[in-house]
């Protein structure tokens, strides 16, 4: 039994909003795999919650007439990796939301809550960063639209207004057309963890597949939320193919990084896996693009 | 005639469907709600409680603090009790207290009418404290100036110990003979069953019926009536089947507590379930320990002199207290041998950390650990293989201890290197990953293992077995030990019906335990109950035979000396002819107008005897570098534990021993804040608990040799399993890439750090 | 706090509940309604799987599930898996037989789980299937004969079918 105060069902995204404006210290709850978990801890004990768990038209993944991606924020990390039009254009994600707990919490689990809770190890939160993802936030007064960055202003926080909800998550085409991706999650154990550090790149080469023409690379757990790695993807912007350029861009990447030490790991190791992963994950996202190594 | 071959367990159809009935699943009805009030500074005292809002919360019935409760001091080890004062385990523990010796102690409770408002009025609860510093290392506890856990111990030594076999000193003199000196550490880890600690109490008759999740009724019962300072009869113990025990419950838990709070609310039910992070900070652990060896030997590798010290760290309270790291210190000076001397001391330390108490092998994971990387070293600075390393110094055929009377009847660690160096193909990897490069490598690594059977001598060993014979022909077995996912019931029918000659299906074992019904008996633990039930099953099974053909006799009119029985049938061995069933000997008797019996059978065997139970491991492993990661390979655990009573049984106890060596190996470790002494990751996402994911495919191998002290052959199986794979594990890393770790869990950022120190990252 | 009522199909037969909302679906599934206690309590916190059902096709671990949201969905618990004359379903056979039981706390989680693998109709290398299953934690087995137990089953329900 959970120490809940009330729990309002929203029965539609505009009954959620006016939920929200009603009742404005109540905590959204989407598959609760990260609010009855507070719930119970006592962090959120005696909180109200409105729970859209029930709003089926928030499920989902669709494109847009020019090609956008959309996705529905309550689609499940199951149905993430299960998606056509998503294994189709942006594999990676589908990688991303696989590696996420274990099954039954990637059927719990929303891809909407995953970034919307503000935590930095989200293993889709950097692989959307890396693909330039925007937000779409619907609120009282109409729909705004957020870039990742924008969105995910601090570690546990987001950029959601008391009367919002997110709505959908959207990758343009210009964002994914001819890019290549690999995320890598580097955890303790093979299941049912929370990523250590976790690396998204994704590269266009060019039509020779000798040149990298645009590199996208984002972490998880190298900072207080999921970042882009600047540095690392100037280095990598024009140059060759090569060895040389996997190792400079690793080398870079230390420069766009800020890991604590915790007791879940030393500065010293994540930054040690920061050049490592970045190694691995922009080798296979250049050999999947067609480049050899 | 079922011994020996793979029967299925007989509780597996009501655990398939989902019927078989735990601790939770048994009330009928609405109990009260129990939550208890851990504490949170790791070493202090308590000042102040200020009860007065929680009494407000709606729902509660009764708030009691560590002001409130008897000054009582009980001990709470599953151990058997021992009449001599001497012998008696440490009295430490009160039901609630207010000096706080870990970050989690019990200072007060709540009883409530939902779990919601129980938790409700923990929250409201104002604690004012004196705070101490927390004592987190056995030797930083033994410091002159660090405060005293407990008044009567001095620097906070609970025991020490030690022996010296030959004199040391002389035989260190030696001119010419090589030196190895290491330091090992392991870590604290956690048994980590998947049913949490679980129990219900009520009075009924004046009396005090606890439900509990427990390996050890009985001695459960003799701590609560201890606890509660009440006559032993007094209280009642019920144990339904249990989610796995692994050492954590062969203590008395919250059982004293839950009986105490059913008295203070007039025998009304009350439950008192952990939470998974209660279970992991609040109950037991296992030691966690650093040795320092030193090893003196000639150049032909052969041991002179070794030398051992120990420091376990026992945590706030005695429980099973020195025992563990004493038996880590008789595995020292057994599993090798020295030509000359071997010397240890050891000593036992409160830290300010869950009390340390018993965990599946007892000790032994622990000094395995450090013996075998220490003695991995050595083959390695010899260039020498260290299979023959082993070969060379191990307990040899022939062994023999005095003080437990234990033989070394056969070469079992021979025999058990041979099969396991088979299966994985050992040499020819040996030489395949000798040169190794790159980022990733591979290895192949070895350890052997010491293991015995039961507590005898260091304690009682005894166990009573009761046989009803039914009108069928079948028998209700029952026995004081307990069922606890190891196959217990499964075998001991095994053994009834082989003893008996009748069929495995008509003996019918009494699962639950009841103190109030169940014959006397101390256990799920040592490794004991096929060894030592065993011959209270096979003492009452042959009375109950005897009794039987007594009977079959007078209704046949066939001497007895003649008759047998066979698949349940009275049979004539001269002529091989079937004179009447089992069943109708019972019925003809129960119901005889001029010689009615019931007919059944009980008594108490006691085991004066021990039985080593050794073996080995092998580990194959990948190890990635610049990542710090291990991947498992291959794994193989040869044992012989004498006979198999039930060979896929074993097989599967084995499975899960070295699934626990693998994440001792590997994954776990509890951890703690050095600056407040607070568990930083004591549940089950934050404590890495290897997954279906982590796990390479187990092989389990055995040596059967015939247990000459056993009734039917056996000896210790249930503990040994997670001993040898973490240190096979760790001289495989060895073997493939040159590293030595010192330290369980070989966790990445162990390796990291190693690697590093080591030059083979960040050049 | 009000009831709410709930409708929803559980191993088959249609129930309407009036429920407190604030219980997890291991209560409501656990409580005096039902009382089907194959619904295991190991974490309450989604780590273990002990508490896992099948919602509508997917595995849940039902202690972070609210018991409200169960409304107008099909839920199976391991008493809607033994057959109805009390024999045994293959998966269940395949556990016993590989004695991939041991305490037997975590086997209805599992078996759980292991349906929806075999049901899917997918034949899954070992490896899958350590993945299929790596929402599930046991500490007796290593999970070695839970694994075969599996295997053995999907192999014999694939091969029956002549995939």
């Amino acid at each position: 039994m959970y120490d809940i105060d009330a729990i309002y069902e929203a029965k539609s995204v505009s009954d959620a909003v006016r939920l929200r404006q009603e009742h404005p210290r109540a905590v959204i709850i989407a598959g609760g795999s990260d609010v009855l978990i507070k719930i119970r801890e006592g962090k959120l004990a005696g909180a109200e919650l409105i729970s859209i768990y029930k709003l089926d038209e928030l499920r989902g993944v669709s494109m847009d007439e020019d090609g956008t991606l959309r996705i529905l924020p309550l689609t499940s990390f199951s149905h993430i990796t299960a998606n056509a039009l998503l294994r189709e254009h942006i594999p990676v994600l589908c990688e991303a939301a696989d590696v996420v707990g274990g099954p039954q919490v990637r059927n719990i689990g929303t891809i909407g809550g995953n970034i919307s809770n503000g935590v930095t190890s989200a293993d889709t939160a950097s692989t959307l960063h890396a693909w330039d993802a925007e937000v779409e936030l619907t609120g009282a007064n109409g729909v705004r639209r957020l870039t990742m960055r924008e969105y995910q202003v601090g570690a546990g926080r987001v950029d959601l207004h008391p009367d919002e909800l997110l709505t959908a998550i959207l990758i343009r085409r210009e964002r994914y057309e001819g890019y290549f991706g690999r995320y890598i999650k580097y955890s303790m154990r093979a299941a049912m963890d929370i990523a250590t550090l976790g690396c998204s790149a994704n590269v266009r080469l060019s039509p020779d597949r000798c040149r990298i023409e645009d590199m996208r690379l984002a972490f998880g757990v190298a900072a207080p939320t999921a970042i882009r790695a600047h540095s690392a993807e100037a280095a990598a912007r024009g140059a060759a193919v090569c060895g040389a350029t996997v190792d400079a861009c690793a080398a870079a990447a230390l420069q766009d990084v800020s890991p604590r030490t915790s007791w879940r790991a030393s500065k010293e190791f994540r930054l040690q896996l920061t050049r490592e992963l970045t190694r691995r994950a922009l080798k296979d996202a250049i050999i999947r693009a067609g480049g050899e190594l | 005639m079922s011994v020996g071959k793979s029967v299925k367990r007989v509780d597996a159809y009501d655990k398939v469907v989902g019927r078989a009935r735990y601790t939770d699943d048994f009330y009928e009805r609405e109990p009260l709600v129990a939550k208890v009030l851990h504490s949170t500074i790791a070493n202090g005292r308590v000042l102040k409680i200020d009860v007065s809002k929680a009494l407000e919360v709606e729902g509660v019935v009764k708030v009691v603090t560590c002001f409130d409760v008897p000054d009582t001091q009980f001990p709470t080890a599953g151990h058997p009790w021992s009449t001599d004062p001497a012998h008696q385990d440490v009295a430490d523990r009160r039901l609630l207290t207010d000096r706080v010796r870990y970050y989690g102690d019990d200072i007060a409770a709540v009883i409530a009418k939902d779990e919601i408002s129980a938790a409700r009025a923990l929250a409201a609860i104002a604690v004012e404290y004196e705070e101490y510093e927390p004592l987190l290392d056995p030797i930083d506890a033994m410091r002159e100036d660090a405060p005293r856990l407990h008044e009567r111990f001095e620097r906070n030594v609970l025991a020490h110990s030690g022996y010296e076999n030959g004199d040391y000193a002389a035989a260190t003199a030696e001119e010419g003979l090589l030196v190895h000196d290491g330091w090992y550490s392991v870590p604290t880890v956690q048994h980590c069953h998947i049913e949490n600690v679980c129990s219900y109490a009520y009075m009924e008759g004046g009396r005090i019926v606890v439900v509990s999740s427990t390996q050890i009724p009985h001695i459960v019962r003799r701590v609560v009536a201890q606890a509660l300072d009440i006559p032993w009869g007094k209280v009642r113990i019920i144990k339904p089947y249990i989610g796995g025990g692994f050492g954590n419950k062969q203590d008395a838990l919250y059982e004293p507590l839950n009986a105490y709070l059913t008295t203070l609310v007039g025998g009304r039910c009350v439950k008192l379930e952990l939470t998974r992070e209660e279970t992991f900070t609040s109950t037991r652990v296992r030691h966690a320990m650093r040795f320092h060896i030193v090893t003196h030997y000639r150049r032909d590798g052969r041991f002179v002199a070794r030398r051992l010290e120990g420091y376990s760290a026992q945590g706030g309270y005695a429980s099973h207290g020195h025992g563990v790291i004493a038996k880590a210190a008789s595995a020292f000076a057994q599993l090798y041998d020295d030509e000359a001397a071997t010397k240890a001391d050891v000593y036992t330390v409160f830290t300010t950390m869950p009390a340390a108490g018993a965990m599946r092998a007892y000790g032994i994971p622990q000094i395995t650990f450090a013996m075998e990387s220490h003695v991995e070293d050595i083959a390695r600075s010899l260039s020498m293989d260290p299979m023959e390393l082993r070969r060379l110094n191990m307990m040899k055929p022939g062994f023999y201890d005095d003080f437990s009377k234990n033989r070394n009847y056969y070469d079992s660690l021979g025999e058990c290197i041979k099969k396991g160096a088979q299966y994985i193909e050992y040499e020819a990897k040996r030489a395949r990953y000798a040169d190794e490069t790159g980022d990733v490598r591979r290895g192949v690594g070895m350890s052997i293992f010491w293991y015995n059977t039961a507590v005898w001598p260091i304690s009682l060993e005894a166990s009573a077995c009761r046989l009803v014979l039914n009108q069928d022909g079948s028998v209700q077995l029952q026995t004081g030990e307990t069922e606890i996912g190891q196959g217990a019931d499964t075998v001991f029918a095994q053994m009834a019906s082989h003893t008996l000659g009748i069929p495995f299906e008509d003996v019918h074992v009494v699962s639950t335990h009841d103190t109030d019904i169940s014959p006397f008996g101390t256990g799920a633990y040592a490794s004991r109950q096929t060894y030592v039930a065993g011959m209270a099953i096979r003492r009452s099974a042959e009375e109950l035979k005897e009794k039987i053909l007594r009977h079959a006799q007078r209704l046949s009119g066939v001497e007895q000396a003649l008759l047998d029985i066979e698949d349940g049938r009275i049979v004539r061995q001269d002529t091989g002819e079937a004179l009447m069933t089992v069943g109708d000997v019972a019925t003809e008797t129960l119901y005889s107008m001029t010689d009615a019996e019931h007919i059944t059978a009980e008594g108490t065997q006691q085991c004066k005897s021990n039985a080593l139970s050794m073996g080995c491991a092998f580990a194959e492993v990948e190890v990635d570098i610049p990542l710090g990661k291990v991947r498992v390979l291959n794994l193989v655990n040869v044992h012989d534990a004498g006979v198999l009573i039930n060979p896929q049984l074993a097989e599967a106890q084995v499975h899960g021993g070295m699934s626990m060596s693998l994440g001792y190996g590997l994954y776990e470790t509890l951890q703690f804040d050095p600056k407040t002494g607070r568990p930083l990751n004591g549940n089950l996402l934050d404590y890495k608990l290897p997954t279906t994911m982590d796990h390479p495919h187990l092989e389990a191998r055995f040596v059967e040799f015939y247990e000459p002290t056993s009734a039917y052959g056996t000896k210790a199986l249930g503990e040994p399993p997670a001993v040898p794979a973490a240190p096979a594990i760790r001289n495989a890393i060895l073997h493939a890439t040159g590293v030595a770790v010192n330290e369980a869990p070989m966790t990445p950022h162990v390796l990291f750090k190693r690697f590093s120190e080591e030059g083979l990252i960040g050049r | 706090m009000d009831k709410v009522r709930i409708r929803y199909n559980l191993n088959g037969t249609d129930y309407e509940n009036y429920i407190d909302p604030r219980l997890s679906l291991t209560d409501l599934l656990r409580g005096d309604a039902h009382k089907h206690t194959s619904v295991k309590k190991g974490c309450e916190v989604g780590e273990c799987g002990a508490c896992t059902v099948i919602i509508d096709g997917e595995a849940y671990n039902s202690c972070i599930y609210l018991a409200i949201w169960a409304d107008g969905k099909r839920i199976r618990t391991l008493e809607g898996v033994t057959n109805p004359d009390g024999s045994l379903s293959d998966i269940q056979q395949a556990f016993v037989d590989e004695a991939a039981v041991q305490c037997g706390f975590c086997t209805p989680g599992f078996i759980m789980s292991s349906l929806v693998l075999l049901e899917s109709g997918e034949r899954c290398t070992t490896d899958e299937i350590r993945k299929r299953l790596s929402g599930n934690m046991c500490r007796c087995t290593g999970y070695e004969n839970i694994i075969r137990a599996v295997e053995k089953t999907m192999n014999a329900r694939l091969d029956a079918k002549g995939e």
